[in-house]
């Protein structure tokens, strides 16, 4: 199997081997082996809930640090719009600007400018779907969730070509940057550093993908590596402005519905968290919700306010962004950054350049014969184990175990329940065998009982007088 | 050579509209894992599932089952129940005999039959009155 890359990564050190982030992983891909934790890379979605749910802190995401920003000569922040609502009631988009310049950043960009941006290319792609499609193939699903459009991939790869091709307003902030800014600057594209400042794993492994297809951003940074020094720069009162601003329609991006309200599409539905997207993906899959034109998908809860990476608590932030938004004109596209949009989506400007393929990763064979052979002996061990989906042999459930040992990658005996059944079985044999003695010796006591229930055919009744079993 | 076929059955209990849509579910999940073509999943997962539907909202109790080819895919649906008085005019869209109480959760559009005629490659309804109904439909996946 192909090795991606991930940003989610195990801390060896910190992990207990306990079982509670495998069982919250929404593509079993996390097995607990040898005490420890193992990530199992194709299917790993890099959604972060193993990030959120681990108690030892041992799951984390690697990144780059702001040591990074030595290898550039001119070095710009791209600040996720969740951003902003990091920080204490009050504090300012402009302040946070200000911070990032004064941690190191050369310029800022923000991604809620570029989000303004994609809102009318999402708007305009629905719009002339809706109008030449008859239906067919609705719901579309945004893209703006790189762990959900990975989901889709490996659990839902039907629903592949419902994802809109428009890029992600990260993408599309550098894109405007090269486009706009670059040409005023006297640096080469290689000396001038773009960092998108995430909340989240799935964007650092979607831009390092991305890096090696030769694309535009060079690294992300967490809002956690960062916060603090940023604190310290917010508190410190400085503000600038940045080009082009943002308004509300862009900042109210950074929680759960609020790329739906900005694309102002009536009918759309927004879900968040990972189990949910799932859950309503299954739906979509079934033709279940085709009345609906476009759904707004977001692996984290509330939206990237609650990404694993971020500071503050996920509803809190999500009302401080609906206070940003509000107060900085949630309502309506500014009418330049709208004509813009119809200028850049009329040079296909937006259309997404990734390739999506499905990843095959939950599959149980290439061959389709073997694969069928495959789920004949796992349906066959479901019988055995008892379906309790206890963890404690590593999987996250029963089934998963059955396909883990019919993949040859682990034992029906790592069951403790099927173990305890063994150990009993062999136990009642030692001690049969124990009361044996050579004929010479002839029979004591117990041996003659034994003899005797032997010939009853039936050791059950045989049993200490404390196990009833009726 | 095909290989001899794999079969999974699924209870399903009538009026468990708790439960209702698990088999379907779990046929889709099963197919997903032996690697068939999603387009082919998302008929088979549509028509089983409506399948399913027509069990929990008319008979007593019944069951899916599922046989796997590497050429062909088949689901049988068979219930103990009311039978179909009419094949034909059940195939009919908006024809339906559901009760008020599944109308009320919005069930009953008479559209089950005909759905899953309309993703399945073949199918045959065998209906006995007041014995049962059997449901069988194929599908190609080569």
């Amino acid at each position: 199997m192909k090795i991606r890359y991930h940003s989610v990564v195990l801390d060896e050190e910190k992990c207990q081997g306990c079982t509670n982030c495998i069982k919250n992983c929404p593509t079993e891909a996390i097995r607990v082996r040898g005490g420890k934790a193992v990530i199992l890379t194709e299917r790993c979605v890099d959604c972060g809930e193993c990030i959120r749910t681990c108690e030892n802190h041992a799951k984390k995401a690697l990144s780059e640090t702001l040591d990074d920003l030595k290898n550039f000569r001119y070095r710009i922040a791209l600040p996720a719009p969740s951003l902003y609502g990091q920080f204490k009631q009050g504090v300012m988009p402009r302040a946070v600007l200000a911070a990032l310049r004064q941690i190191g950043f050369d310029e800022v960009y923000e991604v809620a400018a570029a989000a303004e941006l994609t809102t009318y290319a999402v708007r305009t792609y629905l719009e002339e779907y809706t109008a030449k499609n008859d239906r067919k193939n609705l719901p579309l699903i945004s893209s703006s969730c790189p762990a959900v459009v990975r989901l889709i991939q490996v659990r839902f790869p039907g629903l592949i070509p419902r994802i809109i091709p428009v890029e992600p307003p990260y993408v599309t902030a550098a894109k405007m940057f090269y486009r706009e800014r670059l040409p005023e600057l006297e640096y080469s594209p290689d000396q001038i550093g773009l960092f998108f400042i995430t909340p989240c794993p799935a964007k650092i492994t979607e831009i390092k993908t991305a890096i090696q297809a030769g694309y535009h951003v060079d690294g992300a940074i967490p809002f956690l590596s960062i916060f603090g020094k940023l604190q310290e720069q917010v508190e410190a009162g400085e503000k600038v402005d940045a080009h082009p601003q943002s308004t509300g329609v862009g900042i109210g991006w950074a929680r759960a519905g609020g790329e739906s309200v900005a694309v102002k599409w009536e009918n759309a539905l927004s879900v968040d968290g990972i189990h949910h997207v799932a859950a309503l993906l299954e739906e979509i899959e079934m033709d279940k919700l085709n009345d609906i034109d476009y759904i707004e998908a977001m692996a984290c809860p509330e939206g990237c306010v609650g990404g694993a990476l971020t500071v503050e608590n996920p509803f809190v932030a999500r009302v401080k962004i609906r206070k940003l938004a509000e107060a900085a004109n949630d309502k309506e596209l500014p009418p330049e950054v709208a004509a813009l949009g119809a200028k850049l989506y009329s040079e296909d400007f937006f259309r997404s350049q990734q390739d999506l393929p499905a990843i095959p990763a939950l599959q149980l064979d290439k061959d389709l014969g073997v694969a069928i052979k495959k789920l004949e002996q796992v349906e066959g061990l479901m019988t055995k184990l008892p379906g309790l989906d206890c963890g404690a042999c590593g999987s996250p459930t029963c089934r998963s175990l059955a396909e883990d040992i019919v993949q040859q990658n682990a034992q029906l005996s790592d069951c403790i329940f099927i173990l305890r059944e063994e150990l009993e079985e062999l136990a009642s044999k030692l001690l049969l065998l124990s009361q044996k003695r050579p004929p010479a010796l002839g029979q004591t006591g117990s041996e003659k009982e034994v003899a005797k229930s032997e010939s009853q055919e039936s050791l059950g009744e045989n049993r200490s007088p404390d196990d009833h079993r009726e | 050579m095909t290989t001899p076929g794999m079969v999974l059955h699924f209870s399903v209990e009538g009026g468990d509209f708790a439960a209702a849509g698990e088999a379907a579910s779990k046929i889709k999940k099963a197919l997903r894992k032996i690697g068939i073509d999603a387009g082919v999943i998302r008929r088979v997962a549509i028509a089983a599932y409506e399948a399913e539907m027509n069990i929990v909202l008319h008979a007593r109790r019944g069951r899916l089952v599922l046989e796997v080819a590497e050429d062909k895919l088949q689901v049988i649906a068979e219930d103990e129940g009311p039978g179909i008085p009419d094949v034909n005019q059940a195939m009919q869209e908006g024809f339906s005999t559901a009760s008020d109480l599944a109308r009320e959760m919005g069930f009953g559009a008479g559209m089950g039959l005909p759905n899953m005629k309309k993703c399945s490659d073949t199918i045959t309804i065998e209906s006995v009155k007041d014995r049962g109904t059997k449901v069988v439909m194929g599908f190609d996946h080569r």
